[in-house]
């Protein structure tokens, strides 16, 4: 880290040079202007068949401005602050707090979950975009189990989400299996295919693997958009069963059987089965939680972030790398797998649409934001991600592009997530008021 | 064997695009071990930047096609690249002595940043550009079946070959190649002997982007027509040339991407187009893990 070391503008005494600080920002207003002047100045637009130029002189200006201004801003408050925290390779206060109380906060988090319907907030829009954040959360801390603590960049995941949810589909369409029995056996599938993929793959060093991946990812869509036998192509899958509580379904009749709310004797509510599939992806989200972290503390867990750290010590410790990971591969696939079920019985409908890179990318940004290995960080940039662009059209527009400034950032600044810094799970003597490691 | 030799020529065009292209991931691997995700996109904006200059001249009054096209490729060049060199300052430099993936997250996160900056900026739809070189010249003729050079393919030909020259000479005789060759040997050695590895670091990023300006005026005056989307499958493609080709290596750069170019087009030729991107991506695996060093790469080390 100490590369990154590139303070702003001080003056041997302290204080802030003006001078200095005026010629880096012209220069950086200078920059700025190369790169605008082209993508901004400019725009492309089709005019009767042919392509012409809309002129923003206005856009390039109001651009360079902002660089130039915000550029001495930071200069100016680095100089005020000193060397910025990350130099010294420290957590914030709130982080370092947060991090600490993380079982409290997750206790928090999970009750709070909980009583989610229950509360004045609890209606039907806020409980569907809560199920929404919590497939993110439980693909996040699937993915978390690859990425945070085997230390594997995974960029093809949304491929695993795609054979749990197509194989629910499929089970559905051909054998009539109901979403609890097709269930595990997606769970099998995802992990098989990660095996598959994973065997040959994992030999590779560890940013072949991330393109590797990335490759799979592809072609998996592509197989689903051009399998029209099997896959119905780019029209998708549609009138997936949904699921059923102990065999109770949730219709107003039910041609066999009770239905959920004859057998309660309650007023019928579509809301229920709202509720219903957000207390089943909470469960199956704290489910993958409460495996994952239960696991760090088995030998294999301890081996996969080991392996993380250094793969040559663990060669020579005797644990075998190729395995190892394929564990981890396997296991993150099976989450991925679970949770491509549950969206596929939520949604009812699935095309190759859903499974597009842009959804890897997503699932990774959340994992890297939540800081790498980190169970509660995870959980929170999933909310910030998901609700962020419900917010407004606005956020919708610009989501795609705030997330990949805010994974350079994060990497540039904040190496180790936002709000958490990875502990190591064990330490040699302790930590003064305890073995037990934070989340 | 008509059909054959249409093929052989469509394949070598599209093969010297992805071998320019490939360049730029496979010398900045060999210097500083990191691939350069969004140099596909840098392609992408490249192309952008091609049309945007061919338009503005017009407007200028510049109308002989070869003048403004050499304008263009000069001024492509220029601004693409300076997008690499930012690209390099501002997300991978802070990050040299990070952990190993934080470069690759990085770079995962520039390209998805460019990709939708280029969209906010110039819209979604795909732009279809006026063929602005057009003729061709027909080789052999047999029952119905030409076997067609359209301009604009022996346009890219010359243009890469030309490319290749100029570059292998900077590479081989001038003093920023020495630098640039000291740096892919060890970078702290090169350090102590006097190289200024940030500025031949970033040097190496503005000549990759350069050649994928090109590369991108070339896609434009091929395909006619360009989106902000067209980065990714490129850049990937691209990538899997540079690994075939032994990612580090530079002739190797090229020869794998003249062979995948081949590959994808007696594939389109012979089988079916659907499958073709899968294609591209299996010879990726296979080379992987058949053929890690690829074809003209050097065995890598690990050293502890």
């Amino acid at each position: 880290m100490s590369t990154v070391a590139t303070v702003g503008p001080r003056t041997a005494a302290g204080g802030f040079d003006l001078v200095r600080a005026l010629k880096e920002a012209g220069l950086a207003a200078f920059v700025a202007f190369v790169l605008f002047v082209p993508l901004m100045g400019f725009q492309l637009v089709g005019q009767e068949g042919r392509l012409g130029l809309v002129y923003r002189p206005h856009w390039v200006v109001v651009g360079t401005v902002t660089v130039f201004l915000g550029h001495l801003a930071v200069s100016f408050l680095r100089a005020v602050r000193g060397p910025a925290r990350r130099a010294r390779g420290e957590a914030g206060p709130f982080a370092r707090f947060f991090t600490v109380h993380a079982r409290w906060f997750g206790v928090a988090a999970a009750l709070v979950a909980f009583l989610l319907p229950f509360t004045p907030f609890g209606n039907r829009y806020v409980v569907d975009v809560a199920t929404t954040v919590l497939i993110y959360v439980m693909l996040g801390w699937g993915l978390n189990i690859v990425v945070g603590l085997a230390g594997l960049l995974d960029l093809g995941y949304v491929a695993f989400y795609a054979v749990g949810a197509y194989s629910y589909a499929l089970f559905a369409q051909w054998f009539g299996l109901g979403f609890w029995e097709a269930l595990p056996i997606a769970g099998v599938l995802a992990a098989l295919a990660g095996i598959l993929l994973g065997f040959p793959v994992l030999r590779l060093r560890g940013d072949y693997l991330a393109i590797v991946t990335l490759g799979f990812g592809e072609i998996i869509r592509i197989v689903l958009l051009n399998w029209y036998d099997v896959t119905n192509g780019p029209d998708g899958i549609s009138g997936i069963p949904r699921p059923t509580f102990f065999g109770l379904e949730f219709k107003r009749y039910s041609a066999e059987g009770t239905t959920f709310h004859q057998f309660f004797g309650i007023e019928y509510s579509s809301l229920h089965r709202v509720v219903f599939l957000y207390y089943l992806i909470l469960i199956l989200a704290l489910i993958t939680n409460w495996f994952v972290l239960r696991i760090r503390r088995l030998p294999i867990g301890r081996a996969w972030e080991a392996l993380r750290e250094d793969e040559i010590a663990c060669k020579a410790l005797g644990i075998n790398p190729t395995n190892t990971k394929l564990t981890a591969f396997a296991l993150g696939a099976m989450f991925g797998g679970f949770a491509g079920s549950f969206f596929a019985t939520r949604q009812g409908f699935i095309s190759p649409e859903s499974f597009t890179f842009i959804e890897s990318a997503t699932i990774l940004a959340i994992v890297v934001l939540g800081g790498m290995g980190s169970q509660i960080g995870v959980a929170l940039a999933a909310l910030v991600i998901v609700v962020l662009p419900e917010l407004g059209r606005e956020f919708e527009q610009f989501r795609m592009l705030l997330f990949g400034a805010a994974m350079v950032g994060i990497m540039v600044w904040r190496p180790r997530g936002l709000l958490a810094f990875r502990e190591p799970t064990v330490r040699l003597h302790g930590r003064g008021e305890g073995e037990e490691a934070p989340r | 064997m008509l059909y054959f030799l249409q093929q052989l020529i469509n394949g070598l065009t599209l093969g010297m695009m992805y071998g320019l292209i490939a360049i730029g991931y496979s010398m900045v691997y060999g210097i500083i071990g990191m691939i350069n995700f969004a140099h596909g996109e840098i392609y992408m904006i490249g192309a952008f930047i091609s049309i945007i200059t061919f338009l503005l001249l017009g407007v200028l009054g510049i109308t002989w096609i070869p003048l403004a096209l050499l304008l263009v490729l000069v001024l492509a060049m220029v601004f693409t690249a300076a997008y690499g060199w930012t690209v390099e300052r501002l997300a991978y430099r802070p990050l040299r002595g990070s952990f190993r993936l934080a470069p690759l997250i990085s770079a995962i996160g520039m390209s998805i940043f460019l990709q939708n900056y280029v969209q906010l900026l110039q819209g979604a739809n795909v732009k279809a550009v006026p063929p602005i070189v057009t003729g061709g010249w027909i080789l052999a003729e047999e029952g119905g079946f030409a076997v067609r050079v359209s301009n604009v393919q022996i346009m890219i030909v010359v243009l890469t070959l030309v490319l290749m020259a100029i570059f292998s000479w900077i590479i081989a005789r001038t003093p920023l190649g020495r630098a640039q060759r000291a740096c892919e040997q060890d970078l702290k050695m090169a350090a102590l002997c006097g190289v200024n590895v940030d500025r031949t670091i970033s040097l190496t990023f503005v000549m990759g982007a350069a050649l994928a300006a090109v590369a991108g005026l070339m896609a434009t005056l091929y395909y006619g027509v360009v989106d902000f989307f067209i980065g990714f499958l490129a850049g990937i493609k691209a990538f899997t040339a540079a690994v075939l080709g032994g990612i580090g290596s530079i002739p190797g750069a090229m020869l794998g991407g003249l062979l995948l170019g081949l590959v994808e087009a007696f594939w389109s030729g012979y089988f079916t187009t659907e499958y073709k991107d899968v294609a591209a991506f299996s010879i990726l695996v296979i080379v992987l893990i058949f053929l890690p060093t690829g074809l003209l790469g050097k065995p890598e080390i690990e050293k502890v």
